[in-house]
């Protein structure tokens, strides 16, 4: 067994930004972290023993208290509630005799409500944790004694459209460096290129950010570029958390190699050496493929010190979140890495000048960095004939819910969302209710909606969004309260507590949710309130959509709220 | 962010035109207009980190509202310290920290609930943030029923000027709550009792003892006699 001695060796000499990997080790060796560890930690990392437990607290993949030799984490979001996520809990609850929250006498086993973990094509899902072994996700939950012992299960997530990007089968373990190739276009640029060239051409292909605030990536490379502090890091933004959103996990776990190459052009591109790929805690297959091949690529020489024999060097350190949905947020990301709790930041000033370590960062998302070395070999030219004018290229879309075929569909921009479902996803299970784009921070729309084109314009235009390109599906037989309360619950449980708008309007709206069956008098103006002072009052963009999914319900059905049409 | 003194900037302020320096902040500029903008988190002598949003204002009717505290003045802007949006997130944000926290011992925040027009019973059956009283030193009583999470007694604590961290935030979201390391006794912290975070506290959360003791009707002498214990005879005593 572990000392926790020997785990601290390695992290003698390191600086806070050590904190999350050392409670990871030490969460995953002992099952939580007790007061001796957070004293040892303190004089090895030389923080503070007060803020490390403010740290613990704040994951929920972190435990102060003893967890179970197995802990099993039940998602709780609207695809896996359809889905039957509740059963799960009460079998498992039945089965070993104790409610969600409390360990079993033993010391074997404990049960935890979840937020979406990112299984949503293989509801209901779960991730468990084991003692001395690291975490697995187990999706669908078919046989919860499979929950329990150590069980193996394999998922094949179904994928097809385009197969610009997505160019694995779904049958096909994740591609090797020989099957992936030599780097090709990251040896290109550096041969033929200069940085302001790969800039010029990724901004001449219109990319835009693929992870749900739609910002240009060839702006964004330009500021950090320009940007005269050193050094300049890059970020790559895996956390991918946003309820009914899989297509980065998909990525990573299918073409790791596809991503690293994507980061090597982008750290070329604004002039990094160093670059971080922040994945959540929630990703632990993915974590394992990405590493591996990390240590595949350096140990051919595509990342490391002078690349390709080039001026050039870049290597890339793979941290993982803890249990955070606020660490998607990029300010949160850079706190989280910095070791701290991951609370966002005041902008501005912008990451691209002062972002993580204080310094100019460029935080891009997987989808948005596995498409640069695709527009790298074949030219902004080629990129553009998928797509409209202000949304070229593909995108991925994570479907999920009452389709027949859940997953991720690489579509061109510009077609119907109605077309979408029938010709990608296999058609609707059952009448269709509703529509939610781009996740909890999304919206809903009704089935008179779905003639929408589905492009970043054309979404924006009738007041939803691509965002993170979600697509849950719900037909009559949901109820859309609840529904909406476990979108509710996720905010009320992710919120930071940073500023008082969401800390306090994310628990108020959840409460007025709670009782929709039985409403109090002036509850539905108390939700607008809540709701559009969150919207415009909240230091972050978590705070600033935490109503928007519960807004968008409120004009489409006022029924469900007490109102009238 | 550093600014060029000799570069100012322009904008008007409810109307009222008004040049400073570059990287002013809105707050300041309204003072010297004489717009009163109202604050809670807010202290001249921490780190502004634009918590509670009620200094919130309408610049060029933007999207999101700037909290005036921390957001730099923009040229040529037009900024409203007050309108139907400002009021609603002001009131809003009230009516919840209300409905939320005990602010019967925070006079200015009680104020600040009557010009913004807040009603106090918004929010019925809503959750409370309800803890124990801490009395776990000689110094002074933690009652965190009363905490609006301002975060001023764990930044003086920290960086903003003791670096002595014997405080951190446990929890997250509307459970985020001010702690010690694994909730130990501030006798068993690296507290040194400077009693700073007591000083910046905005409400009835931070107490010293002897106002304590008082408002709970005891004596000055009962209270000493709770507080400290009898003097220790020195060791040469012993042997004379």
């Amino acid at each position: 067994m572990t000392s926790l001695e020997d785990l601290l060796v390695p992290y003698r000499g390191r600086a806070r930004d050590a904190l999350l990997p050392l409670l990871w080790d030490i969460q995953t060796a002992f099952g939580h972290i007790d007061h001796d560890a957070v004293q040892s930690i303190s004089h090895t990392l030389r923080v503070p023993a007060a803020e490390i437990y403010g740290v613990i607290h704040f994951y929920a993949l972190f435990h102060h208290q003893p967890t179970g030799h197995t802990t099993v984490y039940v998602c709780d979001s609207p695809s896996c509630g359809i889905a039957g996520a509740d059963r799960v809990i009460a079998a498992l609850s039945a089965r070993l005799g104790v409610p969600p929250g409390t360990l079993t006498p033993d010391g074997q086993f404990l049960v935890l409500h979840s937020p979406c973990l990112g299984l949503c094509e293989h509801a209901p899902a779960a991730l468990i944790a084991r003692r001395g072994a690291g975490e697995f996700a187990y999706a669908p939950v078919d046989d919860i004694d499979c929950l329990l012992v150590e069980c193996a299960q394999t998922r094949q997530t179904i994928t097809s459209g385009e197969g610009v990007m997505l160019t694995r089968q779904p049958q096909q373990p994740a591609q090797t460096l020989p099957e992936y190739g030599d780097y090709a276009a990251l040896r290109r640029a550096l041969a033929e290129m200069s940085p302001h060239r790969v800039i010029a051409e990724v901004d001449a292909a219109g990319l835009i950010g693929r992870g749900g605030a739609a910002f240009p990536t060839g702006t964004k490379w330009k500021l950090t570029h320009a940007a005269p502090a050193q050094p300049h890091y890059l970020v790559c933004n895996a956390d991918e958390s946003e309820p009914g959103t899989f297509k980065d996990r998909l990525l990573m776990e299918s073409q790791p190699h596809l991503l690293l190459e994507g980061m090597a052009l982008a750290a070329y591109a604004i002039g990094a050496s160093k670059g971080f790929l922040f994945i959540r805690g929630e990703y632990p297959e993915a974590a394992r493929h990405l590493q591996a091949a990390i240590d595949a690529a350096a140990a051919a020489g595509f990342l490391g010190a002078r690349i390709f024999d080039t001026d050039f060097s870049f290597d890339i350190e793979l941290r993982r979140g803890a249990g955070a949905y606020i660490c998607g947020e990029e300010t949160a990301l850079f706190e989280a890495i910095e070791g701290k709790r991951g609370f966002p930041r005041v902008k501005p000033p912008y990451p691209t000048t002062h972002g993580l370590f204080g310094k100019p960062t460029s935080v891009n998302n997987v989808e948005t960095l596995c498409a640069i070395p695709l527009i790298v070999a074949h030219g902004s030219a080629w990129f553009r004939q998928w797509g409209t004018a202000s949304s070229a290229g593909t995108k991925l879309v994570s479907v999920s819910g009452h389709v027949r075929r859940p997953g991720v569909y690489e579509i061109a921009p510009g077609l119907t969302l109605r077309q979408f479902l029938h010709d990608y996803c296999g058609g609707l299970v059952g009448p269709l209710r509703a529509v939610l784009m781009g996740g909890a921070a999304g919206t809903f729309l009704t089935p008179e909606e779905i003639d929408v084109p589905l492009t970043f314009e054309h979404l924006r235009a009738i007041g939803s969004t691509f965002g993170s390109g979600a697509i849950m599906v719900f037909n009559d037989t949901t109820d859309l309260r609840d529904v909406l309360r476990r979108l509710a619950r996720f905010f009320q449980h992710e919120s930071c507590g940073k500023c008082f708008p969401c800390q306090l309007g994310t628990q108020r709206q959840l409460e007025v949710l709670e009782r929709l069956e039985q409403p109090l008098p002036g509850d539905p103006q108390r939700l607008r309130d809540i709701g559009l002072t969150m919207t415009e009052a909240s230091l972050c963009g978590l705070g600033q959509t935490a109503a928007s999914a519960v807004l968008s319900a409120m004009q489409r059905w006022p029924e469900l709220f007490g109102e009238t049409k | 962010m550093s600014a060029n003194p000799n570069h100012t900037v322009s904008l008007t302020i409810d109307d009222q035109p008004v040049t400073v320096p570059a990287g002013t902040t809105l707050l300041e500029a309204a003072h010297t207009l004489g717009v009163d903008i109202p604050l809670i988190c807010y202290h001249d002598a921490t780190t502004a980190n634009g918590l509670c949003r009620v200094c919130v204002v309408d610049v060029n009717k933007g999207r999101l509202l700037q909290p005036a505290c921390i957001a730099h003045c923009q040229h040529n802007t037009v900024v409203e310290t007050s309108n139907e949006r400002v009021e609603r997130s002001r009131r809003t944000i009230l009516e919840m920290l209300s409905s939320a926290v005990d602010l019967r011992q925070a006079p200015e925040i009680q104020a600040l609930l009557d010009t913004c027009n807040a009603d106090r019973e918004r929010f019925p059956a809503a959750a409370r943030r309800e803890h124990a009283l801490i009395d776990d030193n000689p110094f002074y009583v933690r009652d965190y029923s009363q905490c609006v999470l301002c975060w001023r007694c764990v930044q003086v604590c920290a960086e903003d000027a003791q670096y002595t961290f014997a405080l951190t935030l446990g929890q997250r979201g509307f459970h985020t709550h001010v702690t010690t390391l694994f909730e130990i006794p501030m006798t068993e912290s690296p507290c040194v009792f400077c009693g700073q975070c007591i000083g910046v506290c905005p409400t009835g959360a931070l107490k010293p003892k002897i106002e304590f003791g008082l408002e709970n009707g005891l004596s000055p002498e009962e209270i000493r006699r709770s507080t400290r214990r009898p003097r220790k005879r020195q060791p040469q005593d012993e042997e004379a």
